[in-house]
């Protein structure tokens, strides 16, 4: 990151190309100048209503001043600060530190990010050991081979005068358990070696899938050509399957991958690149087009390439508001599976599954970035008289639009590292109030 | 006559080595190898002492304890538990159910007689 790409120096810059004075930009803006040189020189923390003055002032998009690597890099150094508040990071003058010292603040931000990853890593490590079915059969059955042995083994030399077909039996008892003691330690060797590399994250399953699917950017090419959509999953599946760790999310990928077919062969890609032709990116007018529900839709919506639809964010969440899926867009941010904010639309949808929502998002901490969000629900298994269907949320996400009698709603990415303190929905505090 | 043990596991040959020392001790050993309905077997035989695995096929030791204890018939017989799993969470679940003893595999053969002995004794 270049230091021109602070909010302050970026005013400065643009102040400066269109040979505006201070004071001038300061009266247009409504604010003293000394107060603008502040600014200018990232002392100050700036947003809202003088951002947006300072932007019509200077003619520019106020998305160009705010928006971009630093916002980020921003969030990341108060998410760093917040994790350790007892060292009190002067956390007042946050911008002025990336502003000055951009190479340090991106190596404080760098490495709490790391760090982070690393306690992930370590806590599916643990759950990994703890809750690990197949190493738990492991032991148990090398246990109960031990004792066996030990048994048998302790009449063999304890016992006096002992029959010679007891002694048959032991002896064969002991051979027969040694075998099956030697199989079942080196599988429980196999098992525990064939673990990822000691370098790389250990990712749960859901995040390995995540992660292959990003680098498709979520466009699966042959599946969307083929004559048959079905056909070419296995063929995908081996493909993306090569990245993945273990079999469960093989398995989750494969789901996946015949969710997808499926809705190719509702909504082939050739038919909706016409629909959407006549009809532009509008997901109800399509799914009536094409005779589906909406999350379909959304999902067609989401797997297309940018480059034609410009970008287009998805999060799947299942009734328990954990996320199954996060297609994420800039402006957007997501836990990685559970934990989000109540607010989002897509928890609104789940409670009300016949009336999705059309709503334009703010998220804290990225306040400068407005997304549409459209929010709907669907059943997801077949109801029964014993089991009522289970139903997941989706929500997606589209670039603002110009229209008025879309509300635009306030919501958060989750409590932790959200900054909104007056929120009826905060349900533990944040690592970042007193950073605000 | 002889005391009479029930060996409830499901392990074929720690079933004979354990039905082994106790015979030789002069026990008369019944055994069960499961426990979908291991319940019956210790209605059926009547036993001095059962000798209980954790983990068996079809239902845990922990039900089946539970049910003994229930049941007015059988509720005070001695239970000595057996389990691959030396967690203190398992040795409390045992103690809460009502095992008189907890024994953590692999155990050797003396302790697991020196416990049938102590467990009747105390019982008579």
């Amino acid at each position: 990151m270049s230091t021109s790409s602070i909010i302050g120096t970026r005013i400065r810059e643009k102040r400066m190309a269109l040979g505006m004075r201070q004071t001038e930009l300061a009266s247009a803006a409504e604010i003293s100048p000394s107060y603008l040189n502040l600014i200018e020189h990232n002392r100050r923390r700036i947003g809202g209503r003088t951002l947006l003055k300072l932007a019509a002032a200077l003619e520019v998009e106020p998305t160009l001043l705010s928006e971009g690597a630093e916002a980020t890099l921003l969030l990341a150094l108060k998410g760093a600060a917040g994790s350790r508040k007892e060292l009190k990071a002067e956390t007042d003058r946050l911008e002025e530190f990336a502003g000055r010292f951009p190479g340090w603040a991106q190596l404080v931000a760098a490495l709490h990010q790391r760090v982070e990853t690393l306690e992930r890593s370590l806590q599916n490590l643990t759950d990994r050991m703890a809750h690990d079915p197949h190493l738990a059969a492991s032991l148990h059955e090398v246990i109960s081979t031990v004792t066996a042995i030990r048994s048998a083994a302790s009449i063999l030399a304890d016992t006096q005068e002992i029959e010679p077909e007891w002694q048959n039996r032991f002896h064969r008892n002991i051979g027969e358990d040694s075998r099956r003691l030697a199989e079942g330690a080196q599988a429980l060797v196999r098992y525990l070696e064939a673990g990822p590399d000691s370098d790389a994250e250990v990712l749960s399953p859901q995040d390995e899938v995540q992660a292959v699917l990003a680098e498709t950017s979520y466009y699966l090419e042959p599946i969307e050509t083929a004559g048959e959509p079905k056909a070419a999953v296995d063929g995908t599946l081996e493909k993306l399957s090569a990245k993945l760790e273990s079999d469960a999310s093989r398995g989750m990928l494969r789901e996946y991958l015949d969710g997808y077919a499926d809705d190719v062969a509702r909504v082939p890609l050739n038919d909706l690149r016409g629909a959407i032709s006549t009809l532009g990116i509008e997901p109800d007018a399509l799914a009536q087009r094409f005779g589906v529900q909406l999350p379909l839709i959304f999902r067609r919506l989401a797997s297309l390439p940018e480059d034609e639809v410009g970008p287009v964010g998805l999060i799947v969440c299942d009734s328990s508001g954990t996320l199954l899926q996060r297609k994420e867009v800039a402006g957007f941010g997501a836990p990685r599976v559970a934990g989000a904010c109540p607010l989002w639309p897509i928890f609104q949808a789940l409670r009300q599954p016949s009336a999705p929502l059309r709503v334009h998002l703010r998220q804290s901490g990225r306040e400068n970035v407005t997304l549409l969000a459209m929010a709907a629900a669907e059943p997801v298994t077949q109801a029964t008289f014993d089991q009522p269907a289970l139903i997941n949320g989706y929500m997606l996400l589209l670039p603002v639009r110009e229209d008025a009698s879309v509300p635009t709603v306030d919501v958060g990415i989750s409590c932790r590292i959200c900054p909104r303190n007056a929120c009826a929905a905060r349900r533990e505090p944040s690592i970042m109030s007193e950073v605000f | 006559m002889n005391k009479k043990v029930l060996l409830i596991e499901d392990e074929p040959n720690i079933i004979e080595a354990v039905s082994f020392i106790l015979m030789r001790d002069g026990w008369e050993v019944k055994t069960h190898s499961n426990g979908h309905d291991a319940m019956d077997a210790v209605r059926r035989r009547e036993a001095d002492i059962v000798i209980l695995d954790v983990m068996l096929p079809g239902r845990s030791g922990f039900d089946i304890l539970k049910d003994i204890r229930s049941d007015p018939a059988l509720g005070d017989t001695p239970v000595l538990m057996l389990t691959a799993r030396g967690q203190d969470k398992d040795r409390e679940m045992a103690e809460r159910v009502g095992a008189n003893r907890f024994m953590t595999k692999p155990f050797s053969n003396a302790d697991v007689l020196d416990a049938v002995r102590a467990l009747v004794a105390e019982h008579e």
